[in-house]
């Protein structure tokens, strides 16, 4: 199957405001999508209400998750069936360390699936496989998850994650914000070294410069709460270069 | 959107289950309790029944004078129900003719209620590390490996042969650090204990195993009030634990126990508790009320003791194990976890004592409340006028499951000599939906995230603890929680 997420009219507010405002979005296998878009026009909701952020109601609307219904399923069984948000911002959880972390999330897993815990070296290597592809050193095990780690440590701790999971799609929410150069290319390089024509991206990204590393196939921008416009990864440098009061004024006057 | 995952925190809250106590199970063993009451005849029949010699009835009959021109203590942040002391019956003990001398002469189902909670008393099939002391209601039932012991010249035993076989040892020692005076509770167990363990580490050796006690409440209608003395010769050392487990009964049951702890010159004494009485149901039924002294006295230069308590059980928890540091350079320490939920609540901390020169202190307290719990802290930092350079490091925190639930502090300091450095942190959290969300998005379900969050947040206590009960703790604190949180 090559359909991978399917979103249709999806509509979704906090504390009674409505954020979402039919959002449609087709993802396939093998595909990376950017979603692009101005401050507070609802990119972050639309990854956090995927990924079951229960701090968002979701009004109407659907999402199909490989044939799964994605909505009427907790936050950890989306996350079992393959669903990775990469977080703007990684909480910190002191006291536990990231490999107690990854095991419980690892073996979280395989209890879905119905199978047993992983064997303890098993896991170990898995981890000193995994930390290799965003170059993280091995003292990582050891540290708290995300706690005192540097901006671009918990992004690389991110994406250390999703290829420890092996998502079929990861969603990643801004995860060049707060990154220099140097680790913007450790994250991106990450990214492409998981990629297969089996797992989808999505991107979501307020400037270009991160679509430099990550070739998006397709370019959403998304703007009060809707997909305004859908294009080739052509849209992201005309909007670079135009800047985003272009389509701003397109949509409001239609409007 | 599933309505489950949108309920809010507080809402789910209540949805607190409490099928989770494993060891509420009541055995049916033949027991021996005398008719509820007390009076100086109660006391004089317990001391007959354990063939005590007159000067210990002397003791227990002082305690008991004294005990009558008291009230019980007020001033904790807890609300305790008027306890009728003439309504507990103060002695059960599993009925056997003799101390057995074997296994074979033990009621099997006494061996089978200590195999159903993990003690197996077969010293064949022990960990090879720890020797148990088995307490059911008032009676020691079992010491293992006490002959090993014997060759070094350590006594473990329980504290009626103890005062049959070293009452010369008890007798210099008892009530020396905890005094029937002290307080309303150790007045009352000063009358009316009825065993307990007995501990003393001859002048330079180590114990080579831990030392435990495991105490069970069984009987119904009944108190428990054992004593535990410990006596740590100069440069001796002895790691000792200390569990504890009750039916689930929808009446209050007291338990008030003393814990006297000596240490001489360059000894060390390390207490680990971990404290899982049956707390009651969610509505607050039933559940042990724990009203217990604990007090260390470093004696000699350069003592330490270290105290860790990983208390999850009781309805009513009132207990501050303490530290005197009366020896030159002694140093006393103090790691608790303490967990409350549903109705219970909890008022414990530590008093450390610095009455000699350049003695050392760190207290670590973590409190953590969920439901309707009422969670203090409650601890003493005094540094004596003549006590030159002492050092205090106390860290306070609070976390709070939920907001229907109380933490509280109440930090006394005294400090009588312008040398000390005291320091004090205190921090309140919650777990944070964020942190929650982060876990579940990474597939770690609610009710485990809760319990590896808790659990972080408690480590640098629950790393104190010897190693045998440390994965025992921290599943016992995810079990405690599991449901606080929707």
């Amino acid at each position: 199957m090559k359909e991978l997420l399917k979103v249709t009219d999806l509509h979704a507010s906090i504390a009674d405001k409505e954020i979402l405002k039919g959002i449609n979005l087709t993802v396939n296998r093998g595909e990376v999508h950017a979603i692009m878009g101005p401050n507070g026009s609802g990119k972050s909701t639309l990854s956090a209400v995927l990924a079951g952020n229960p701090a968002f109601t979701v009004t109407s609307g659907s999402a199909t998750f490989h044939g799964l219904d994605l909505l009427s399923m907790p936050p950890e069984n989306r996350s079992h069936e393959g669903l990775f948000l990469s977080f703007q911002y990684p909480v910190e959880i002191p006291g536990v360390s990231m490999v107690n972390f990854m095991r419980a999330a690892v073996n979280a897993k395989r209890k879905y699936f119905g199978e047993q815990p992983m064997p303890a070296a098993e896991f170990l290597k898995l981890m000193r496989e995994k930390r290799a592809v965003v170059e993280l050193d091995n003292k990582l095990a050891s540290r708290s998850v995300n706690e005192g780690f540097s901006g671009g440590e918990k992004k690389r701790n991110e994406i250390f994650q999703m290829a420890v999971l092996e998502p079929c799609l990861s969603i990643l929410d801004e995860t060049d914000s707060g990154l220099d150069i140097d680790a913007l290319r450790i994250v991106a390089e990450g990214v492409n070294k998981l990629k297969t024509p089996d797992n989808a991206t999505i991107v979501i990204t307020h400037y270009q410069r991160l679509l430099d590393y990550i070739k998006p196939d397709i370019v959403h921008i998304l703007y009060k709460g809707r997909i305004v416009y859908t294009g080739g990864p052509e849209l992201a440098l005309e909007l670079e270069e135009k800047g985003y009061d272009w389509i701003k004024n397109q949509v409001d006057k239609e409007a | 959107m599933d309505p489950e995952i949108s309920k809010d925190t507080n809402s789910i809250i209540d949805d607190v289950t409490n099928a989770d106590y494993k060891y509420g199970f009541t055995s049916d063993i033949d027991t021996e309790v005398i008719p509820k009451g007390l009076s100086e005849d109660v006391v004089r029949l317990i001391s007959l029944k354990k063939g005590e010699p007159d000067w210990l009835l002397d003791f227990r009959l002082k305690a008991f004078r004294h005990w009558l021109t008291l009230t019980p203590p007020r001033w904790a942040h807890l609300n305790i129900p008027d306890i009728d002391f003439q309504d507990i019956s103060y002695y059960a003990a599993p009925k056997s003719k003799e101390a057995p001398k074997s296994l074979d002469e033990v009621d099997p189902e006494l061996l089978r209620t200590f195999d159903r909670l993990g003690i197996p008393l077969e010293e064949q099939k022990q960990l090879s590390g720890m020797a148990v002391d088995a307490v059911m209601d008032s009676v020691s039932v079992k010491t293992t490996h006490r002959a090993k012991l014997a060759e070094m010249g350590i006594i473990f035993c329980s504290f009626s042969e103890a005062v049959r076989e070293h009452p010369d040892l008890v007798r210099k020692y008892l009530g020396s650090v905890v005094s029937y005076r002290d307080n309303f509770y150790a007045a009352l167990n000063s009358a009316v204990f009825s065993d307990g363990s007995f501990v003393y580490i001859p002048k330079g050796v180590r114990c080579p195993m831990e030392l435990s006690t495991y105490f069970r409440i069984n009987a119904t209608g009944t108190g428990q009030f054992e004593r535990t003395l410990i006596v740590a010769d100069d440069d001796a050392y002895v790691s000792y634990l200390e569990g504890c487990t009750a039916p689930m009964r929808d009446e209050n049951q007291l338990h008030a126990a003393i814990v006297e702890i000596i240490v001489e010159n360059h000894a060390e004494v390390k207490y680990s508790t971990v404290q899982n009485w049956y707390a009651g149901d969610a509505e607050g039924r039933g559940g042990v009320y724990n009203f217990v002294t604990k007090r260390g006295l470093c004696r000699g230069a350069g003592a330490k003791l270290s105290w860790t308590q990983v208390e999850t059980g009781s309805a009513i928890t009132w207990k501050y194990p303490s530290c005197v540091l009366a020896g030159e350079g002694a140093r006393g320490e103090f790691y608790s976890v303490a967990v409350t939920r549903h109705r219970q609540q909890a008022d414990t901390g530590t008093k450390m004592i610095h009455l000699a020169p350049r003695t050392t202190s760190v207290i670590v307290s973590k409190g953590i409340s969920a439901g309707h719990s009422e969670n203090s802290y409650r601890g003493l930092v005094k540094v004596a006028p003549n006590a030159a350079d002492c050092r205090n490091y106390t860290q306070c925190d609070s976390l709070l499951l939920g907001s229907s639930c109380g933490a509280h502090t109440f930090p006394y300091v005294d400090v009588m000599n312008d040398t000390a450095i005291v320091e004090h942190e205190a921090t309140t959290s919650k777990i944070s939906e964020d942190q929650l969300f982060y876990c579940n998005q990474r597939g770690i379900p609610t009710d485990e995230a809760v319990g590896l969050i808790v659990n972080g947040y408690a480590k640098e206590v629950m790393n104190k603890l010897p190693m045998e009960f440390a994965v025992e703790a921290q599943r016992l604190l995810q079990i405690s929680l599991e449901g606080s949180i929707g």
